[in-house]
């Protein structure tokens, strides 16, 4: 198929930045989205033009580097997938493609497509952590009993992969679904229950520190996630900030 | 905002409540039921408290408001230049600002037709049957409703408050951190009846007025509103 691409192309984070025209010809179904832009970008290299960045690494939706704004949705129309998992053969041949990178203040563009997600990883560093004993006699974890229901709301939590999809989609830039996949694996373990109050109030104050929007209940985080995490743990990072402001 | 906003809330059925005396046909009860609560509405303590607790609701829902919408715009100084925002949240869900600000221009105008002329104006007055003489509020409205460019504006201004209403009943409840998944689903589903029924119930109100209740001039000609109500002259349109 022959695609129509309309790429954003930004040479440093001073740069202005503009929407740039690319076609990229017989593309096959099979490709993944970021096999498409390896190919233009082969092409572009070939030609001595600069290639597009875009951020990616494992390839097969674990990893949380790929991002994308596309076609109007953060990794693209299939929902519950990342854009390395998103396959051309989801568009239509002679369709023109929107390709823009995720648009948040504290998401700057390094280049191109490529932003900077450092945001995510200071807030993990101003409390999304447990105390863990290693000097020498570690407990097996295993011998810490939890209730299924409590250690699978933990694991869905955690499969939060930190790509960014929810910013990126979020009206308000908000990185309250992120935040609250981090507080709640930790909140809802026995390993979490140390540092819980403190965790809360000091990851939102960074959440706030580095620019991101306050939440207001839309949704669309949940419905454009990779990894469907939930709408309730946001409820939870809520009532978790509730019962730290009370006591 | 969900404190201030589930308050208003409760404000709106009590105000529902109070106004749906409106309905009684033959205007001489009417009469005397709605100006018997607005009586007991602007004399009892409690109900003051009560109304500057809402006063004060509405002034910081409203500020509030205005700051989180400015700092969420804040947060993405540049726009995406193709958004399909329809395909992830419901149009509601991201238009209260604008929803809010034209219940806001509702409230004051509304403020400014009942509650100023209430307060301030003089206007004819109406005895009631424990002797006492009051600002005869009924016949204000009546009046005011069978206009029918005015009865127009107040049934349409109840579509922004269900919009506003059907977003943000279930969201304050997640913003006060609740936790429960099937209650979740029981909040949704109460929101979205309360948003359709409270504004819906609001608009019957002077789309009844305008259709069943006789003009105000028509309604102090007749006799047994005569005996209650002082003899001013309502003035020809």
């Amino acid at each position: 198929m022959n695609l129509k691409l309309k790429i954003w192309r930004q040479e440093g984070p001073n740069d202005q930045g503009r929407m740039v025209d690319y076609q990229a010809n017989n593309v096959s179904d099979d490709m993944s989205f970021l096999e498409m832009l390896d190919v233009l970008n082969e092409e572009l290299i070939e030609k001595g033009d600069d290639p597009i960045a875009f951020d990616h690494d494992c390839r097969e939706g674990i990893c949380g580097m790929c991002s994308l704004f596309i076609n109007g949705e953060a990794h693209g129309p299939v929902k519950g997938v990342t854009t390395c998992q998103l396959h051309m053969r989801s568009f239509k041949d002679g369709e023109t493609i929107f390709i823009e990178p995720w648009r948040a203040k504290a998401f700057p563009v390094v280049k191109d497509l490529a932003v900077n997600r450092s945001a995510f990883d200071r807030i993990i560093q101003a409390g999304g952590y447990v105390s863990v004993n290693t000097s020498g006699n570690t407990l097996d974890a295993n011998a810490i009993a939890i209730p299924k229901p409590d250690a699978d709301k933990a694991f869905d939590a955690a499969t939060c992969i930190g790509c960014g999809a929810c910013v990126a989609t979020c009206k308000n830039a908000s990185a309250t679904l992120f935040l609250s996949a981090k507080v709640s694996q930790l909140a809802l373990l026995p390993q979490g229950q140390v540092e819980r109050k403190e965790r809360v109030t000091k990851m939102l104050h960074q959440m706030d520190e580095e620019g991101f929007g306050a939440c207001t209940n839309t949704g669309a985080c949940f419905v454009q996630c990779p990894k469907g995490i939930s709408l309730e743990n946001i409820a939870r990072l809520n009532s978790e900030f509730r019962n730290a402001l009370l006591s | 905002m969900a404190l201030t906003g589930l308050f208003l809330c409760t404000f709106l059925v009590g105000h529902l409540a109070g106004n749906l005396q409106l309905l009684i046909s033959d205007p001489t009860h009417a009469a005397e039921s709605f100006n018997a609560y607005a009586q007991f509405m602007t004399t009892n303590p409690l109900v003051k408290v009560l109304s500057y607790v809402t006063y004060f609701s509405i002034l910081f829902h409203a500020i509030d408001g205005i700051m989180l919408v400015m700092a969420n715009r804040a947060a993405r100084p540049q726009r995406y230049a193709h958004e399909k925002a329809s395909t992830s949240s419901v149009w509601a869900s991201r238009n209260m600002g604008i929803l809010g600000t034209a219940m806001l221009a509702f409230i004051i105008i509304h403020m400014s037709d009942f509650w100023f002329e209430m307060h301030f104006e003089m206007k004819p007055t109406f005895k009631l049957d424990n002797g006492d003489e009051v600002k005869d509020l009924y016949l204000e409205v009546v009046e005011a409703f069978h206009s029918f460019p005015y009865m127009l504006l107040y049934v349409l201004c109840m579509i922004p408050i269900g919009f506003h209403l059907y977003h943000g009943f279930q969201s304050a409840f997640r913003t006060l951190g609740l936790v429960h998944e099937n209650l979740t689903l029981l909040v949704k589903r109460v929101g979205v009846i309360f948003s359709i029924v409270v504004p819906m119930a609001f608009a019957i109100i002077p789309l009844y007025v305008y259709h069943f209740i006789p003009s105000a001039e028509e309604i102090q000609k007749s006799e047994s509103y005569k005996a209650k109500s002082t003899l001013i002259e309502v003035e020809n349109d």
